[in-house]
């Protein structure tokens, strides 16, 4: 089974294109990086997957079910966590909480349990915090656990943006450029955790990026595109040597 | 078929009432425009001035004129130091923070008028006052053809100033973007206090248009509440939506004073806002997206 | 200096951590308990009316504070649920019934309100619920059969199983009841992952929707549960007025709301106790003050409302985070002596993000 199938999609703004008649998949447990100039629409189709707009036409699917109608709050029971380009983090609540709101998805009880603060609750509650104590472990955050997220560095709060991405326990990953602005020690540690959680989660991971020795380094496929549509596909080095993609970033 | 003179007497007085709403909604856009912050101390500031007006004619025994001009000044300069003074402090913090900075600035200047004046309303005494004319079948207060012309006066003055003058495009360049004004050379800070001071002279001049219709008096600057429903029913930001919107509001009122049962007069403006709100959330003419991720 | 030693996840979520935590509220308790055996008569009714204020206030928290939806007509849900209850209880409807049923009347309007309300944001939400509050008013004065209309309407003595609470001393226990038994719900909610929820909304709901947040929901969710406490809030400050007006809800009522939520600190049950202490407390403060005022000054009429002001701006210049925020500057300062710095407080500069894209 594929874990994302994506066909024939195309998202138009008004007279703009953004995304045209694009198709893709990706394999169950591939690492996929999505490369191309900057407004070549990667970002957009994250945000087409997610359902933050509505694709003007095309279809996709997340491990074999059909995603292109859901709501924007269901596309997390198909598998499917992201990261933002711009970091989107609670920033009034600790990184703690903020792992525990990925685990909003389990089930913690109703409101009127809460509200009398069943032992269930509890225990709900016990297991999200187990949950989430591994990934603070995983992703060395423990120095962090119960600072505000306003006040982190940059290079933490993406790593904690990740990590909120992976308490949802998803199935596949769509990281929004995982690695801009980190620097290289920071990218290393990147690069280290998308193979780790590939090889030991088996989470599917795609991500858009634009540092090409981070996308060499992990990724097993890699697909540039350029004005909203597909110029290549294949491993790092056959898209790197493609004629098309190199005319697109030089220009032609 | 010719309107009754009922019907235009009704119309004529929805159009002067509307027109001190449209001007009212056209300073709180100045500086929404400029600096993104709603400004709730507008009503405040309003009243504020018709008292300012009313002391000058009444203690000071000046004309009418005089007392709309240092008004006007005085309400200038008081919008140029909020501005400068405080709402300059809290750029860049979360646009509730100015709102409830604008609140307390208008919980202030309140205070202080009711210290300084006392409970009662004043009538305020201008030169057309007691006069009407007669144009045809219907008689038409002067005072009302004094608001509708002084109300287009100081829009097509604004106007002009925003088309025509350097320091008025320069607000509309920084209106569109601050930092490209500003690496253009523009001083953006201290445009944004003169739009702020232009905004309160407008307050100023709705103030003293206003005072005559109702009376001297705290609650004056209930009209800003109006005024919003104005704004959003021109599409918040757009000057001409504004005073659109101002003249239907000021129309709906007078009509529904009539033709609705008691008590919707007061409200219709509220029940405007909301139906509008309801049915186009981001308002007619509405900014279309929402934030980028 | 105090270090956190827990031995499990249980005993981490526990709500007092620390003895000495649990030793200050167990004194406070034990204050509040004794208070009418001990304050003058004129405090006990004071306090009372600062037991209902903050009721409401912490009503308004949980819509403005949690989820960011900024309020500014909240005493409108206060005016439904005290007409709601002085007519149920004209029905002969018993009070706990009549006080909950109340809060549900003010929760359904709430759900009513809270449907379109959540399509709008910001700014606009602001000028609806304002706009909601000047009609609820309105109807109040007009809808005779209900309300008394502008005359008012007269509210009969609280009685529970047969007893009359209409005592100062009753009434102050019956507020006190309440209030703690509505704080424990709303921390225990707000402290779970609905609260955890609301706070996401507030701060992001692109981040929220992507984590499966319905925001919509919650949205709506928050406006309800507001709705319903401060509706409870409103029945109550009913029996404290004995006799409820349309004016008793004006405009006046809701910005003492926002001003106790935004002064005590948004974001936090603590700070909606705290503002409320200060709001309440203020126009007595005033009074006293007035008495050794020259009497020029203190004959005049708009110095409370000029005060209000003043301190609010004083909040939102220099202490954004409220009463709450200097309070956990206090307690970090003690519990971390001589190690404070005030650099851990220091919060980058941060840079709004503008509604307006051209």
């Amino acid at each position: 089974m594929k874990a994302l199938e994506v066909d024939d999609l195309t998202l138009r703004f008004r007279g703009l294109v953004a995304v045209n008649a694009l198709s893709f998949d990706v394999a169950e447990g591939e690492i996929f990086a999505i490369i191309g100039p900057n407004g070549a629409g990667k970002t957009s189709v994250f945000n087409v997957i997610t359902r933050i707009f509505p694709p003007s036409a095309g279809r996709i699917r997340a491990f074999g079910a059909d995603i292109t109608a859901i709501s924007r709050h269901h596309v997390v029971r198909h598998g499917i966590a992201r990261t933002f380009q711009n970091i989107e983090l609670f920033e009034g609540a600790s990184v703690l909480d903020n792992l525990l709101l990925g685990r909003h998805r389990f089930n913690h009880g109703g409101v009127l349990a809460q509200i009398a603060g069943l032992p269930r609750v509890g225990r709900a509650e016990d297991s999200s915090r187990a949950a989430v104590e591994d990934i603070i472990d995983r992703l060395d955050l423990s120095p962090f656990r119960n600072a505000p997220v306003a006040g982190l560095p940059y290079g933490v709060r993406k790593v904690v943006e990740l990590g909120r991405a992976l308490a949802t326990q998803p199935r596949l990953l769509l990281l929004d450029e995982p690695a801009s602005g980190l620097n290289p020690e920071e990218t290393r540690d990147l690069a280290f955790w998308i193979s780790d959680i590939r090889a030991e989660l088996g989470i599917t991971v795609v991500m858009v990026e634009h540092d090409m020795s981070l996308v060499s380094a992990v990724a097993d496929r890699v697909l540039c595109l350029s004005m909203g549509q597909r110029l290549a596909i294949g491993t790092a080095s056959e898209v790197q040597g493609d004629a098309a993609v190199i005319a697109a970033y030089l220009g032609t | 078929m010719a309107l009754s003179a009922a019907l235009l007497q009704l119309i004529i007085n929805g159009v002067a009432v509307g027109t001190v709403y449209a001007l009212v909604a056209v300073g709180l856009v100045m500086t929404y425009r400029a600096t993104e912050v709603l400004n709730f101390a507008y009503g405040d500031v309003l009243m504020f001035s018709a008292f300012v007006g009313w002391g000058v004619t009444a203690w000071l025994g000046m004309p009418f004129w005089v007392a709309m001009l240092v008004a006007v000044v005085v309400a200038a300069a008081l919008s140029y130091a909020v501005d400068a003074g405080l709402m300059r402090r809290i750029v860049g913090q979360p646009h509730f923070a100015a709102v409830m900075l604008t609140i307390a600035i208008s919980f202030m200047l309140r205070g202080l008028v009711s210290m300084g004046f006392g409970p009662t309303s004043r009538g305020l005494d201008t030169p057309f006052s007691g006069h009407t004319s007669r144009f045809g079948g219907v008689v038409v207060a002067d005072i009302n053809l004094a608001i509708i012309g002084a109300a287009i006066l100081v829009t097509s003055v604004l106007f002009a100033f925003l088309r025509g003058t350097r320091l008025g495009v320069s607000i509309q360049a920084a209106s569109q973007n601050q930092l490209a004004a500003y690496l253009c050379g523009i001083r953006v800070k201290r445009l944004n206090s003169m739009v702020w001071a232009m905004s309160g002279a407008i307050a100023a001049v709705s103030g003293l248009l206003l005072a005559p219709l109702a009376l001297v008096d705290v609650g004056l600057w209930f009209v800003v509440l109006k005024a919003f429903a104005a704004l959003v029913l021109g599409g918040f930001g757009s000057m001409p939506g504004a005073i659109a919107g101002g003249l239907v509001i000021g129309l709906i009122e007078q009509f529904a004073g009539v033709y609705l049962p008691d008590g919707f007069k007061d409200v219709s403006a509220q029940l405007v806002l909301i139906g509008v709100l309801a049915v186009f959330p981001r308002g007619l003419l509405g900014e279309a997206h929402g934030r980028r991720v | 200096m105090r270090f956190a030693y827990d031995t499990s996840y249980a005993a981490a979520r526990r709500r007092l951590r620390y003895p000495a935590g649990r030793i200050a509220y167990a004194v406070l308790l034990a204050a509040l308990l004794a208070g009418p055996y001990v304050l003058p008569k004129f405090f006990v009714g004071e306090a009372a009316a600062l037991f209902i204020g903050c009721i409401m206030s912490l009503g308004l928290m949980v819509l403005t504070g949690f989820t960011g939806q900024v309020s500014l007509g909240h005493a409108a849900f206060a005016a439904i649920g005290a007409y709601a209850h002085v007519n149920l209880l004209g029905l002969g409807i018993p009070l706990p019934i009549s006080l909950a049923a109340s809060g549900a009347i003010a929760g359904a309007i709430g759900l009513l309100i809270g449907l379109p309300a959540i399509r709008v944001s910001g700014l606009y939400l602001a000028m609806v619920t304002l706009a909601f509050s000047l009609i609820v008013e309105q109807v109040a004065g007009r809808w005779k059969d209900i309300t008394g209309g502008y005359g008012g309407i007269a509210v009969p003595d609280p009685e529970l199983f047969g007893l009359t609470l209409g005592g100062l001393v009753p009434f102050y226990y019956l507020c006190l009841a309440i209030l703690l038994g509505l704080l424990l719900a709303l921390d225990n909610l707000l402290r779970g992952h609905i609260g955890r929820a609301f706070v996401g909304i507030r701060d992001s709901e692109a981040a929220s929707h992507a984590l499966g947040i319905w925001v919509a929901g919650y949205k709506v969710l928050a406006f309800v549960i507001s709705a319903f406490v401060t509706g409870i809030g409103g029945g109550l400050l009913a029996h404290q007025v004995q006799y409820v007006t349309p004016e008793g809800f004006s405009l006046n009522l809701s910005m003492e709301l926002t001003l106790m939520v935004v002064i005590g600190g948004l974001g936090s049950l603590r700070g909606a106790i705290l503002g409320a202490i200060l709001i309440s407390l203020l126009p007595t403060a005033i009074s006293r003050v007035k008495l050794i005022l020259p009497a020029s000054l203190a004959a005049q009429f708009g110095l409370e409302t000029f005060v209000f002001g003043l301190v609010l701006a004083l909040f939102v210049l220099f202490e954004p985070a409220g009463l709450n925020g200097r309070w956990v500057k206090l307690r970090t300062l003690l519990q971390t002596f001589p190690l404070y710095r005030r650099a851990t407080f220091v919060r980058g500069k941060t840079y709004a993000k503008s509604e307006r894209y051209r």
